[in-house]
């Protein structure tokens, strides 16, 4: 009932290709940006915005990423961090080498030399596939990492090894708030999962999925396999990358090698293995997941406070966390996407199911 | 047992919204946020840490009533010693309570530096003892962030004073050989500008020499050292990597007595692991362990013995990262009391705590007062000096417990002073931050 798409009728091309056919669809997507563009950035206190909504958003792009090499072109990666790293320290370098340059465009730059090292990274998945690529892949992310720390160039000679992140500005406006740092980051996001979303739509996804399913097959009919895997891999290294100087710059304010450990690339996997692996939704889902239901437990934790060990609430909180996540996985293996996907399929047919 | 933590937890829901509605009957309530990590790969030293600084914060309340009449609450938020959820916990707490929060005590270098810039913006002050960075000593450019008692430079300074001190004078170090193992990463890093600046100074010869991460691997590093034959090691170790080092150190029979840890590499944790091979092993430490101290003593009877304590495991009091909890809880409670004298006994915001942060003195005698005499060495903070102190003293495992192998070794300000000012100086100029003059703050 509530999806019922009787009388919406598709009458050119275009309506037939739209992202979202039904109207329904529409006037929610319409009202989702409309909410979180202008209604979010007023009411949403500093910790909605900054301690909640900007990380999960960051981790999205990144999950998004991972989902467009791993979920749509069929290639393990579990070097996800060490890209987001590449983006976080080219974004950094480019901005504190070349004085003036403006934001935007060291952020776009930091997101083509992730992109680079992606493609380098990307090479043996030519020759090896499945866990053998995981693999090939973490040495990207141990390289990487030890190469950032081991090498004074990368962080600008700081002692520490930790540097803090230059000021921000976008067409002359300070982005120092959290609501402007929330809006930044979901301007980006946005712009970049609609990207995505009409790239898995055309021929390149179409390409990708070929790939995934039966590369042997996939060449037979034409699709360039060299070409078609390293751009999945330079694609999604691009998104990481992104991902990594943002969560660098607008989240932490520093740019630091352990904040893109191992840790990072299997919590990035995760969620989208949690949401749904070949789902752009999933990516969201699988992201607020991960990273919302740690603090939302941890919330409901502290209404307990003083009744019970804190100790025993924050371990409480972890095996409830990991019990979760393999409950969804036996519930639904495909992801909280393929979930959703029912839930609408039943609301079609509500309230007269056949 | 069911229906017991049942009643348990909808009495402590109960409670809860019954302190809420209290909260407002309250004459003034100082908030201290408490962002703790209990679980994860270091909660067996965040627990205890964390553990005794609410003992503390709890002793104060139960004694004196909080800090001249004023109430101090807390709240915890659980980090998992994690950069992101250490940002999310800052932002959650930081606009608690009647005036916000008076000061964050992370007990992480990742999530200082993170929230470093948020804090100055929110004017509340970030307090790391005996770690963070050791430039914020310069209280001109970092205003906001207080290195208190021992930063990482100053504890290198004491090492090869120490040193120096077991060769019997400082100019015998001329020609010997001093290795100095460290962590692959940042944090293991921090020291080597100091530690090369001495080399220089005493002629001695600096090896460095790399663990990777997290460093329980170190096998061809100790042959290295074999072959190095070094007269000392220096241990910039962090986590498993100690007690790696300790069990490879005896594997090659470099003796243990001859290794001189940071104090990260000093708790009970680190060494245990190690069994046997730990006896001798010499460690940094800035907080003194044991229930010996008249305030530990306290805790055990006015908060355990009415089952009032933070921890479960009442074997853990008087541990090294205990009582540096509740070393931590002296500062923060001493420093809430020194800004209350100027701006009055009420609830202070970030930036009145600051001041009191910026005015600490803790003297020998204030220290007895408070029943930790000794527990740490005196310290006096101002505008120019964040740190306050910059002493530090050996231990020595004897298997058994830590036995104290020096006094209090000051820092040789001489060599640490111009760096601590070119790196502050550096970091004022990639922010574009203004120092404050000093001569006129009071």
């Amino acid at each position: 009932m509530i999806y019922r798409e009787a009388g919406q009728f598709k009458i050119n091309y275009q309506s037939d290709s739209a992202i979202l056919p039904i109207v329904q669809d529409r006037m929610f997507m319409i009202g989702l940006m409309v909410v979180s563009f202008l209604v979010i950035p007023v009411l949403g206190s500093d910790y909605f915005l900054a301690g909640i909504l900007t990380p999960f958003l960051i981790l999205s792009l990144a999950a998004l990423g991972l989902n467009i090499l791993t979920g749509y072109a069929g290639q393990l990666s579990l070097g996800s961090a060490a890209f987001m790293a590449v983006g976080a320290f080219a974004t950094y370098n480019f901005m504190i080498r070349i004085p003036g340059i403006p934001l935007l465009l060291a952020l776009v730059l930091g997101g083509l030399m992730a992109a680079l090292v992606g493609i380098l990274f990307g090479l043996p998945s030519l020759r090896i596939k499945g866990f053998y690529l995981a693999v090939a892949t973490l040495a990207a992310q141990f390289f990487i990492e030890w190469a950032l720390t081991k090498f004074g160039w990368f962080t600008n000679y700081s002692s520490s090894g930790v540097i803090s992140a230059p000021e921000m500005q976008v067409f002359g406006i300070v982005i120092d708030s959290a609501a402007k740092k929330y809006l930044f980051t979901l301007a980006i996001v946005a712009l970049l999962t609609l990207a995505a979303k009409n790239m898995v739509r055309s021929s390149l996804g179409r390409s990708w999925m070929a790939v995934r399913d039966m590369d042997v097959a996939a060449e037979v009919i034409g699709i360039p396999i060299l070409k078609t895997k390293l751009l999945a891999f330079a694609i999604s290294s691009f998104y990481c990358g992104i991902a990594g100087a943002l969560w660098a710059f607008v989240l932490l304010g520093t740019v630091d090698p352990q904040a893109f450990d191992l840790h990072r690339s299997f919590q990035v996997l995760f969620m989208i293995i949690v949401g749904g692996v070949g789902s752009i939704l999933g990516s969201y889902l699988g992201a607020a997941f991960i990273v919302l239901l740690p603090i939302v437990l941890n919330l409901i934790g502290q209404l307990f406070h003083g009744a019970i060990s804190t100790q025993f609430l924050s371990n409480m909180e972890m095996m409830l966390f990991g019990g979760l996540i393999i409950f969804f996985l036996i519930v639904e293996p495909l992801g909280l996407a393929r979930l959703w996907q029912i839930a609408k399929e039943k609301l079609r047919m509500w309230p007269f199911p056949h | 047992m069911k229906t017991n933590s049942l009643k348990r937890s909808v009495l402590a829901v109960a409670v809860s919204l019954g302190t809420l509605a209290a909260g407002q009957a309250w004459a003034a309530e100082q908030f201290i946020p408490i962002p703790s990590y209990r679980v994860g790969p270091y909660a067996s030293g965040g627990s205890k840490y964390y553990g005794g600084l609410i003992d503390y914060i709890n002793l104060v309340n139960a004694k004196e009533g909080g800090v001249g009449g004023v109430k101090l609450t807390y709240e915890e938020c659980e980090t998992e010693y994690k950069n992101d959820r250490g940002v999310e916990c800052y932002e959650r707490l930081k606009a608690k309570g009647e005036a916000g929060a008076s000061m964050f005590n992370f007990m992480s270098t990742g999530i200082t530096y993170a929230t470093m810039d948020r804090a100055s913006q929110d004017k509340i002050p970030l307090v790391t003892i005996g770690f963070g960075r050791a430039d914020a000593k310069d209280g001109s450019v970092f205003p906001y962030v207080f290195p208190l008692i021992t930063s990482y430079w100053s504890q290198a300074s004491a090492k090869i004073s120490y040193i120096g001190q077991r060769l019997g004078g400082m100019d015998k170090l001329k020609g010997k050989k001093i290795v100095n193992l460290y962590h692959g990463s940042a944090y293991g890093k921090e020291t080597m500008p100091v530690l090369e600046a001495f080399a220089k100074k005493y002629g001695f010869e600096l090896v460095n020499v790399e663990v990777p991460a997290p460093g329980t691997e170190q096998q061809s590093q100790w042959l290295e050292i074999r072959r190095q034959q070094p007269d000392f090691v220096i241990l910039r170790s962090w986590g498993v990597m100690t007690p790696a080092a300790i069990k490879a150190a005896a594997k090659v029979g470099f003796p243990r007595d001859k290794i001189v840890a940071v104090w990260w590499g000093g708790s009970e944790e680190d060494v245990i692991p190690a069994g046997e091979a730990a006896k001798g092993y010499i460690a940094g430490s800035f907080a003194s362990d044991g229930v010996g101290f008249p305030v530990i003593q306290d805790i055990q009877k006015t908060l355990y013995a009415n089952g009032k304590g933070n921890l479960s495991d009442q074997a853990a009091i008087g541990t090294v990262n205990y009582n540096r909890g509740v070393i931590g809880g002296i500062m923060m409670v001493e420093a809430i009391r020194v800004a209350q004298g100027k701006f009055g006994k009420k609830a202070l915001n970030g930036d009145e705590v600051r001041w009191g942060l910026e005015h600490l003195d803790l003297s020998p005698a204030r220290l007895k007062a408070l029943g930790a005499a000794n527990m740490i060495p005196g310290v006096k903070t101002s505008c120019a000096n964040h740190e306050g102190s910059g002493y530090t003293r050996f231990m020595q495992w004897d298997g058994k417990a830590w036995k104290p192998a020096s006094g209090w070794i000051a820092p040789d300000n001489s060599v640490l002073d111009p760096l601590v000012k070119a790196s502050a100086d550096k970091y004022a100029k990639e922010k574009g931050i203004t120092p404050r003059d000093c001569s006129k703050e009071k």
